[in-house]
Parts: structure tokens; C-alpha cells; sequence
């Protein structure tokens, strides 16, 4: 017959496993989470989720990543480890551009995509503000679609990007 | 003010804006834009239909508001008429409201789904990508079912634009994440891969994200599109390919696509095929070249471009790990960019040189830059680029440099950022055990952990350093009289506490004979600390010091005393109390002898096949030859995944000090028969009740929760692997149940799991209240693991609780499910009453739904003292002389809830010659008469 035996709560419980846990991401599940333009003051200028977020939580990330994006000075690095994903960010005046992506997702393709779209901005707008995102809301948003699709970069060639958004000014002047 | 709009301006938009923009605080703002949706929503509620331009200015405005962060609840519909609008503008910002708004399980998906199929039967290209935009963006399933099937056809056609191809990809990839069971591979798959060699190379690009996705399931279907990407690869790298267009970005050619075609290529092996292989490793040599060369332009948008290729080619050959040359001409690479004043590239070479460091070719070259990163550590203004640096260094330790690492560590972590501080911790902790070349470095090692960031000094890392102490005999005066020494700091951390006091119980005895280290000074140094101590501590300190009556009995006068104070004996904490008490006793009562067999030196711990300690234990032995390799070997293992997380570090869950063998099986449960001795009585009960309890399961189940009515404790549940023993005690409303699982078998059960359930009314917890936490999941092949339920009982129940116990046993999932024995009786306070009282009362309950009764034959003997310990163990109080007839039983009590009070009387009248019984009850609460009624006529 198995014994039984009452006890006290050992104090020692030696875990199963002694183990350090490292985080294994699944390999080559790059993507882009989101990507985020937002002002010194904290104001989201542009966001683009590409995994549902609820509103309250995209609120509350994206006070949080402007913070972090604050605090950090010149000599920090542009890459910033939060939560289970990478922050990858580029400041441009008043203005930064965050992007949310996966660990193994190429930082440095996406700090460089980053810069490519503004560029791409710059040529649209011929030297882009602020203020030409705020009230034209919804041509940014044709531009990052045409350059980001559901997490992927899908196109990187500035007069592609740009050939929906021409063909809809020339149907708006006529 | 609205210059600033391009194209068809909306005015009205721009003028929210605006208003906006001009808003001088929070609350304004928030005014503004209440009043803006009221005005929208009046505007969409109107009788007046609105044209498609005032629907899609509204729209934006709605947009814009939800980028503010308000929700929108609003507004949906309108977006998808705009959706059959033939006006591109109005089409394009119904479709960005609906991919940006809408989630994947709105209603709306079979109206949008409409205006889809339309637009993609429209054959205007704009239409068509505005259409497959949407479906990759919303990607729900009822959108992969309508469009499955089409979207392949779409992107493999002939005659489909390359916008169109795009989009198509980038789509078909979204509906195979979320629904890959509808996506049926087939004729369209070979064609896919041949889009590699697509002369547009915005459609390799977004076809190369859509292969990637697809090959990691099916990769032998995919198997082509190596040596496609690998030519693709080269042309472009060459910059052999006159197809580039405008994909050159600062004079490196189409930097994005490159990435994404070494990132697919690390989805497979090294090709096969030598001429394949020979191009790709060509390849990867230019961009090893490349890096070297001057660059084109001073920009940093140049060298930035042509460095993010360079990253990908090296993970790609850290993957294939089978190129030495390769391997190791990345590592000199990265070993320049460590002196890099690019932050950004310090950090990127730091990260991409502990993978390489795990491989056997380069770990030798990632040694060499052990300066370098160590200086890193040191002088990096920024904390992830520390972090990488730590990382790094982990990764390259051996043998060679693990006392070098380990120091470097330990004084990085007296001034390291709180946030990676346990990391640090654990990573030292790890690499002193696994490089351990003589214990006693290993327990300074740990020491200094716990002296330098005790708080981040993880349960795990100071059992650790004590299962070693046990096991060695070599260390144990080296560890005695080093923690003896660190207990000297004026204040020194709980954990140092835990630590000396386990080892000094142990092994004081080896410092003792120094008369600076006796053992009453080493029980008045651990005394000291007793005070500012936590329960736990201190319970563990009271274990300490009976050790200390056995190891040193000119201390038993003294440790008495402490044990006798008030403080002890008398504490507020049933834990220590019970401890004071029974170790007094047992220093009292037992002899010398039967003192030092209980009080034993604890036996090794089972050393099954710990990698960690396996290790030790082969470093005491010859062949320190393949010592490196190994070593190399494991610490690639380990960024993989830790220290094998499986049961192969494991050490049995074993106390010390307390605990008769909770290991159970081989272990002697030594140490504490005391407690044993105090519940022997139960036990007797115990083992008579699992011998009738059958190993049949779910007819004994029932049986044995109804023998719980009367009774607080035996056997719940046995068969031929699991047996559970409960020990409960209730006071007023108030319960708690010890659960004692029982491993019969010597396997191992994992995802051990038991849940307590509530079936129907007990869901909403009003009625009760049950605490638990979670046990190990793992319960070892003869061991018994204990799980305690905290039960408040807020109002009268009638359900029963139920434990649902799921685990894993060999291969197969068990799943057992057992009524818990908490019934409202539990509750019960027996109320003693004179018989006028009982029957005043009696009558007072007279109404006829406050009565349950029931007469029923009897299932057992009729025998009158087993008939009494049932009344009182359902908790009643037995009246005597109430009841004219002596044979009859009256009791009383009163159930008690947190809400309410239930008083209850009850009468049995047995009629032993009809073998019947009649049993009344009479409660103010019509559910409860009925409920114990029922629960105790099932017991006679």
C-alpha cells in the first residue's frame, strides 16, 4: 500500500528546472507590427497597427513609446528592446517615426525603410512638415500602404510608390 | 490655413483640423471633437442622403478623431457604401476606414466582402489592389473563404498588372497566416516560385515575403526557389542585373530585396547542388568584400543600406555554420564594427556575434574580442548595448575565461540597470556552476550574488548552491566557514540568512573547532538575524537550530530557551509556533539516538542526469582533453534554449528541515516524526479508508465524497497512479483543505494540473470562495506534492465544488474529475440546548416549506455509536434526554455564512425493526432543510 504522509510546506522546493530562459523567437517570423509617427508632445500623427491593438492599449503604447523614444539621447542606439518586440525609430525635427517590429525582423533595413519614406513624403509634399501629414491624413496613409502591406515591405521604388497617389490628384484637378 | 491640403481638399476636414490644432488644452480638444461627432452623427442620421463627397469628408474626419485615440462606434456603415462608390478618392478612403477601423470579426465583413468581389471582378487595376489591400489588412476568415480560392488565380494570371501581383501576394500571404486549412496548395504554388524571376522587382519583392511564409510548412513543395533566389541574389549583387530600375537606393542596389532573399534562404539548408552553392557562397563573399571597399557615398543612408545586407548574409552563414572561412571573416567583420562609433552598429555587432559564438569555427575568433566587450560592458552609455555586451560574453564563456567573465560580471552587476539585473544574476550563477573548476569558487561565486544584488537572487540560484554543498564534501567546511564569515556583515541579505542557516545547521559542526566560530556564537550570529527575517526565514532559522541541539548538545540549554520564549511558542504564526513547540518537545522527549537519526545530516540529493552536474561531476574525473569541445557544444545549446528545460537538470523537490520525505519512495522521510507521531490517529483512518477505496473510478468517486460528509480526512481518491488524501478543518465560515497528490507510479507525471471547478450557481462565487494556487507540474515517480485550498463559505450552497486533475502519464493525458468534499455542513456549529429550547424552537419552524423529511431503509448496520459519530462528524451538536423515545437523535447547530446565519434542528428516528429510518429536518432556509437532508440520509 502507498504510504502517505502529512507535511509541512517544505521551505527548500528544489524546482524541477534550473534553467535560464532565453527567448527563443520563432525563426524568420519577421514582420512589421506597426508604424508610428508622433510628435515631441506625445501627439499620434500617423498609426498603423498590423495586429489588431485595442484603441485603449494603442494609446496607452503609444504614450509609452514616445516616452521611451525621449528619453533617449544622440549616443543611444536607435534600437530599443520593449516588451516581446523591438522598437526601431528615427527622429526627423520635431518629429519621430517608430516602427514595432518582430526580434528577428533586419533593424537595420527597417531603420533605412524608415528613412526611404520620408523621403518618399519629401517628394510628394516637396519638403514634407508636420502639418502636410496632419491634413492630408489619408494620401500618407495611401503612401505606407503602397510601401508596407500587412507586415512586409512589399515596395521600395519612390515613383511606384507614388504612381496611385498622381493618378488621384490628376483625377481631382479634372 | 488649408494651403496645406493637397489635391481635392476637403475643407471642411481641414478646418476641424485646424480648430484642432489651435485647441489650448485636453479639454477643449475633447469639447471640439465631441461636438464633431455629435455633428457627424446627426449629419448620418439625417433624413437627407448625402452625396459621396460629404460621406467620405465625414468619414476622414472620423479617422482622424480615432487617431486621436477615441473610439469610434460609428461611421462603419457609411464606409462601406462609400466602398461601391465609383469615385476612386471615395472608394480609397472607405476601404482605409474599414482596414483601419474595422477588426476581423465585424458584422460588416459579408457587406465589404460584396463590395470586394465587385471590385476585383472590375479589372481596373487601381480597384483591384484597393480591394486585396483590404483583404490583407482585415484577413478574417469569412474573407479567406470568399476569396481563397480567386486571390491565387488573380496572382499567377498572365495578364495581371504587377501592382495587381503585388497586392496579391502580400494578400494571399494574410488569408494562409489566418486560415491556412482554406488556401489549397496546388497548380498556382510552382508558379509562385517562379515569380522570384519576375523581371519587376516589386513583385519578387512582395513574392519573396509570400515563399517565406509558405515554405516553412511545406518545404519540399517550395524546394525551387533556392536556386531561383540564390541567381536572384547574385544578379543583384553583382549588380550584373540591368533590371533594377529604380530599386537603387544610395548607390546600393535594391538593399531590401537583398535582405529578404537571404532571409528566405535561411528557411533551408546549404543548397545541395555544387554550382548553386559555389554562386551563393560567391555572393556572400562580395558582401563580406563590399563592406571592405570605400563606399560610394559619405552618406550614412549608404553605408546603412549596404550594412543591413551585411547583417542578413551573416546570419545566413551562422546558419548554414558549416563555412569556417565564411564564419570566421564575419566574425573579424563584426569585430571591427564593435569599435564602430556607430551606436547603432556597436549594437547590431554586439547581437550577431552571440549567435556566433556558439558555433564551433568561430568561437575561438569571438574569444579574441573578450576586451573589447568587456570594455563594452563597462563604458556603454546605453543600456541595451550593456545588455548585448552581457549577452555576448555569456555566450563566449568557457573554461578558458570563465573566472575573467564571471569577475567582470559580478562587478558590472554592483552598478547595473535594476532591469537586467536577475538576468545577470542567473547568467553568473549558470556560468560558475558550469565552469566550476573548484567548489569553493563556486560558493564564493554565489555569495558574492547574494551579497552584491540579493533581491535579484532568485529562489533557484540559492537551493542551487545548497544541493551542491550537499552533494560535495569537499566544499561543505569551505561553505560553512565562508557563509559563517559573510553572516559577520552588520546587514546582510535574507537570502545569505537562508543560506548559512541551512549550511550552518548542516555543517557547523566542521568550524566549530575554532573557538572564534563555536557553536554558540554561530547560534547567537544566526540569532541576531532571526528578528528582522521573514516567516519563512525564520521558520527555516527554528529547523537550524534543532540541527544545532544534534550537532552540538551544550547548546540545547540555550536553544530551549529561545524555543520556550513567548515569542517562539506562543507566536501569532501558526507555522512557527507549531515548529517551537514541536521541536521543544522533541529535544525534550527523545533520546540522544533517536535525536540523531531524526536529525541526520540531509542525504545527497539524486543527481539525475543534470546536465549541470553532470558536467561537475565529469570535471573531477580525467580527460579534461574534450572538455573545450563539450563545452563549446553546450554553450550552444543553451542559446538555443537555456539549460535544457526539460527534467534532465531536475533535482527532486526536497526540504530540508521540515518535511518528512516529500520526495517520498527511496528517500528516508527523516526529520520530523513529530508530526507524524501527532496525526497518527488519522493515518490509521487514512489507510483503513483506501483499502475498501476500489481503483474503479468514477461509482467509487461518488461513493467516497458522500463518506466525507461526517468526516474531514482520508483517502479522496486512489487508482492505480494517483492517490489523494485530504486533511481539512473548518471553523465558523471558514475552511481549510490540505489536497495531497501521490505519484503510485515511479514515472514522472507532467503537466500535472488540478483546478477546482464551480458548476452552476457556485460560478458567480457569492455562495463560495475558494483560494488555491498552482502546483509543480511535474510530480516525480513515488513523490507526493500538497496543495492547499483556502475556502470561505458567504452564503448557504447546495452544489458541489468540483477538482478536476489533468495530467500526463507516459504519453497519455489522464483526466480525472472528483466532487470536492465541501458540503455546507462543513459549516455547522453545533449548538448545545435544553430540551424546552429545542422544542420552543422546533415549533417555531413550523411552516411547512422550512421542514424536509425523508424515510428511507437503512444501507448500513443499525448500530446506535457509528449512528452518534456520523451525527457529530456532520457537525450537529447530539442532545440528550430532548426526545421522549431514547432511541431517537435530536441535534442542533447553526450553519455559518458570511452572509447569514442558519440555525437547523434535526431528528432521527430509526426503527430497527423495519431496518427504516425518518429523518426531519427543520431550518429557517427551505433550500438548506432540503439540502442536508438529502446529504445525510445518504449516510445511514
Amino acid at each position: 500500500m502507498y504510504l502517505f504522509v502529512l507535511v509541512y510546506f517544505p521551505e527548500v522546493q528544489f524546482p524541477l528546472t534550473f534553467c535560464y530562459k532565453e527567448t527563443i523567437s520563432e525563426r524568420n517570423r519577421n514582420m512589421i507590427k506597426f508604424f508610428l509617427m508622433v510628435n515631441k508632445q506625445g501627439q499620434t500623427r500617423l498609426s498603423r497597427y498590423y495586429e489588431h491593438v485595442e484603441i485603449q492599449k494603442r494609446t496607452m503604447l503609444e504614450t509609452e513609446v514616445i516616452k521611451n523614444c525621449l528619453s533617449r539621447s544622440k549616443e543611444q542606439c536607435s534600437f530599443i528592446e520593449y516588451k516581446d518586440f523591438k522598437l526601431v525609430y528615427r527622429q526627423y525635427a520635431a518629429l519621430f517615426i517608430v516602427v514595432g517590429i518582430n526580434e528577428t525582423e533586419n533593424e537595420m533595413a527597417v531603420y533605412e525603410l524608415i528613412h526611404n519614406f520620408v523621403e518618399v513624403l519629401d517628394k510628394y509634399f516637396s519638403r514634407v512638415s508636420e502639418l502636410d501629414i496632419m491634413f492630408n491624413l489619408d494620401r500618407v496613409h495611401i503612401i505606407l500602404d503602397e510601401m508596407v502591406l500587412n507586415g512586409c515591405i512589399v515596395e521600395t521604388n519612390k515613383n511606384r510608390i507614388l504612381a496611385p497617389l498622381l493618378v488621384l490628384d490628376k483625377m481631382a484637378e479634372s | 490655413m488649408p494651403a496645406v491640403s493637397k489635391g481635392d481638399g476637403m475643407r471642411g476636414l481641414a478646418v476641424f483640423i485646424s480648430d484642432i490644432r489651435n485647441c489650448k488644452s485636453k479639454e477643449a480638444e475633447i469639447k471640439r471633437i465631441n461636438k464633431e461627432l455629435a455633428n457627424i452623427r446627426s449629419k448620418f442620421k439625417g433624413d437627407k442622403a448625402l452625396d459621396g463627397y460629404s460621406k467620405k469628408k465625414y468619414v476622414c474626419k472620423l479617422l482622424f478623431i480615432f487617431l486621436l485615440g477615441h473610439d469610434i462606434d460609428f461611421g462603419h456603415m457609411e464606409a462601406v457604401n462609400l466602398l461601391s462608390s465609383n469615385k476612386y478618392t471615395e472608394k480609397q478612403i472607405g476601404y482605409l476606414f474599414i482596414s483601419v477601423l474595422v477588426n476581423s470579426n465585424s458584422e460588416l465583413i459579408r457587406l465589404i466582402n460584396n463590395a470586394i468581389k465587385n471590385d476585383l471582378a472590375s479589372r481596373n487595376p487601381t480597384f483591384m489592389c484597393l480591394a486585396l489591400h483590404c483583404i490583407a489588412n482585415v484577413g478574417s476568415r469569412e474573407m479567406a473563404e470568399a476569396f481563397a480560392s480567386e486571390v491565387p488565380r488573380v496572382l499567377v494570371a498572365g495578364d495581371t498588372m504587377d501592382s495587381v501581383k503585388q497586392s496579391a501576394a502580400l494578400c494571399l500571404l494574410r488569408l494562409y497566416k489566418t486560415s491556412p486549412d482554406l488556401v489549397p496548395m496546388g497548380e498556382w504554388t510552382s508558379r509562385v516560385v517562379h515569380l522570384l524571376n519576375d523581371q519587376h522587382m516589386g513583385v519578387v519583392t512582395a513574392a519573396v515575403s509570400l515563399i517565406t511564409c509558405l515554405c516553412k510548412k511545406n518545404p519540399d513543395d517550395f524546394k525551387t526557389c533556392v536556386s531561383l533566389a540564390v541567381s536572384r541574389l547574385s544578379r543583384i549583387v553583382s549588380s550584373a542585373s540591368t533590371d533594377l530600375q529604380d530599386y537603387t537606393y544610395y548607390f546600393v542596389p535594391a538593399p531590401w530585396l537583398s535582405v529578404k532573399l537571404l532571409r528566405l534562404l535561411q528557411c533551408y539548408p546549404p543548397p545541395e547542388d555544387a554550382a548553386v552553392k559555389g554562386r551563393l557562397v560567391e555572393c556572400l563573399e562580395t558582401i563580406l568584400n563590399k563592406a571592405q571597399e570605400p563606399p560610394k557615398s559619405k552618406k550614412v543612408q549608404h553605408s546603412n543600406a549596404k550594412n543591413a545586407i551585411l547583417f542578413e548574409a551573416i546570419s545566413l552563414i551562422i546558419h548554414y555554420d558549416s563555412e569556417p572561412n565564411l564564419l570566421v571573416r564575419a566574425c573579424n567583420q563584426l569585430g571591427q564594427f564593435l569599435q564602430h562609433r556607430e551606436t547603432n552598429l556597436r549594437y547590431l555587432a554586439l547581437e550577431s556575434m552571440c549567435t556566433l559564438a556558439s558555433s564551433e569555427f568561430s568561437h575561438e575568433a569571438v574569444k579574441t574580442h573578450i576586451e573589447t566587450v568587456i570594455n563594452a560592458l563597462k563604458t556603454e552609455r546605453d543600456v541595451s548595448v550593456r545588455q548585448r555586451a552581457a549577452d555576448l560574453l555569456y555566450a563566449m564563456c568557457d573554461r578558458t575565461n570563465a573566472k575573467q567573465i564571471v569577475s567582470e560580471m559580478l562587478s558590472y552587476l554592483e552598478t547595473a540597470d535594476y532591469s537586467i539585473r536577475e538576468e545577470i544574476v542567473l547568467k553568473v550563477a549558470i556560468l560558475a556552476e558550469k565552469y566550476a573548476v573548484d567548489y569553493s569558487w563556486y560558493v564564493d561565486t554565489i555569495l558574492n550574488l547574494i551579497r552584491i544584488a540579493g533581491d535579484y537572487v532568485s529562489e533557484e540560484v540559492w537551493y542551487r548552491v545548497i544541493q551542491i554543498v550537499i552533494n560535495r564534501d569537499d566544499v561543505q567546511g569551505y561553505a560553512a566557514k565562508t557563509v559563517f564569515e559573510a553572516l559577520q556583515a552588520p546587514a546582510c541579505h535574507e537570502n545569505m540568512v537562508k543560506v548559512g542557516g541551512y549550511i550552518l545547521g548542516e555543517f557547523g559542526n566542521l568550524i566549530a573547532g575554532d573557538p572564534r566560530s563555536s557553536p554558540l556564537v554561530q547560534f547567537n550570529l544566526l540569532h541576531s538575524k532571526f528578528h528582522l527575517c521573514s516567516v519563512a526565514t525564520r521558520a527555516l532559522l527554528l529547523s537550524a537550530y534543532i540541527k544545532f541541539i544534534n550537532l552540538f548538545p551544550e547548546t540545547k540549554a540555550t536553544i530551549q530557551d529561545v524555543l520556550r520564549s513567548d515569542s517562539q511558542i506562543r507566536n501569532a504564526d501558526v507555522e512557527l509556533q507549531q515548529r517551537a513547540v514541536e521541536y521543544l518537545k522533541l529535544s525534550s522527549i527523545a533520546s540522544t539516538d533517536v535525536l540523531a537519526t531524526v536529525l541526520e545530516e540531509m542525504p545527497p540529493f539524486p543527481e539525475r542526469e543534470s546536465s549541470i552536474l553532470a558536467k561537475l561531476k565529469k570535471k573531477k574525473g580525467p580527460g579534461a582533453g574534450s572538455e573545450l569541445d563539450e563545452g563549446k557544444k553546450e554553450s550552444g545549446a543553451e542559446l538555443n534554449g537555456g539549460v535544457e528545460p526539460t527534467a534532465s537538470t531536475a533535482v527532486s523537490p526536497e526540504g530540508w528541515g521540515l518535511m518528512p520525505g516529500s520526495g517520498g519512495g527511496d528517500r528516508t522521510p527523516g526529520f520530523y516524526p513529530s508530526r507524524v507521531g501527532a496525526t497518527g490517529n488519522l493515518l490509521v483512518d487514512v489507510f483503513s479508508d483506501s483499502a475498501s477505496a476500489a481503483p474503479g473510478l468514477a461509482p467509487a468517486t461518488e461513493d467516497n465524497f458522500l463518506r466525507f460528509v461526517c468526516k474531514n480526512n482520508g483517502v479522496l481518491f486512489e487508482n492505480q497512479l494517483l492517490q489523494i488524501g485530504v486533511k481539512s478543518e473548518f471553523r465558523q465560515n471558514l475552511g481549510r483543505m490540505y489536497l495531497f497528490y501521490g505519484n503510485k507510479t515511479s514515472v514522472q507525471f507532467q503537466s500535472f494540473t488540478p483546478t477546482v471547478t464551480y458548476p452552476g450557481e457556485l460560478q458567480s462565487h457569492i455562495l463560495l470562495n475558494i483560494q488555491t494556487k498552482a502546483v509543480d507540474p511535474l510530480v516525480e515517480g513515488g513523490a507526493q506534492v500538497q496543495q492547499v485550498l483556502n475556502i470561505e463559505c458567504l452564503s448557504d450552497f447546495t452544489l458541489t465544488p468540483l477538482l478536476n486533475i489533468k495530467f500526463r502519464y507516459g504519453g497519455a493525458l489522464q483526466n480525472i474529475t472528483l466532487k470536492l468534499p465541501i458540503t455546507l455542513n462543513k459549516f455547522f456549529q453545533a449548538t448545545e440546548m435544553l430540551s424546552q429550547d429545542f422544542f420552543q424552537r422546533w415549533k417555531q419552524l413550523s411552516q411547512p416549506q422550512q421542514e424536509a423529511q425523508k424515510i428511507f431503509k437503512a444501507n448500513h448496520p443499525m448500530d446506535s455509536e457509528v449512528t452518534k459519530a456520523k451525527l457529530l462528524g456532520f457537525g450537529c451538536a447530539l442532545l440528550d434526554k430532548v426526545d421522549p423515545n431514547p432511541e431517537n437523535y435530536v441535534g442542533a447547530g447553526i450553519i455559518q455564512t458570511k452572509s447569514l446565519q442558519v440555525g437547523c434542528l434535526l431528528r432521527l428516528e430509526p426503527n430497527a425493526q423495519a431496518q427504516m429510518y425518518r429523518l426531519t429536518l427543520r431550518t429557517s432556509r427551505e433550500p438548506v432543510s432540503r439540502h442536508l437532508c438529502g446529504l445525510l440520509a445518504e449516510q445511514f
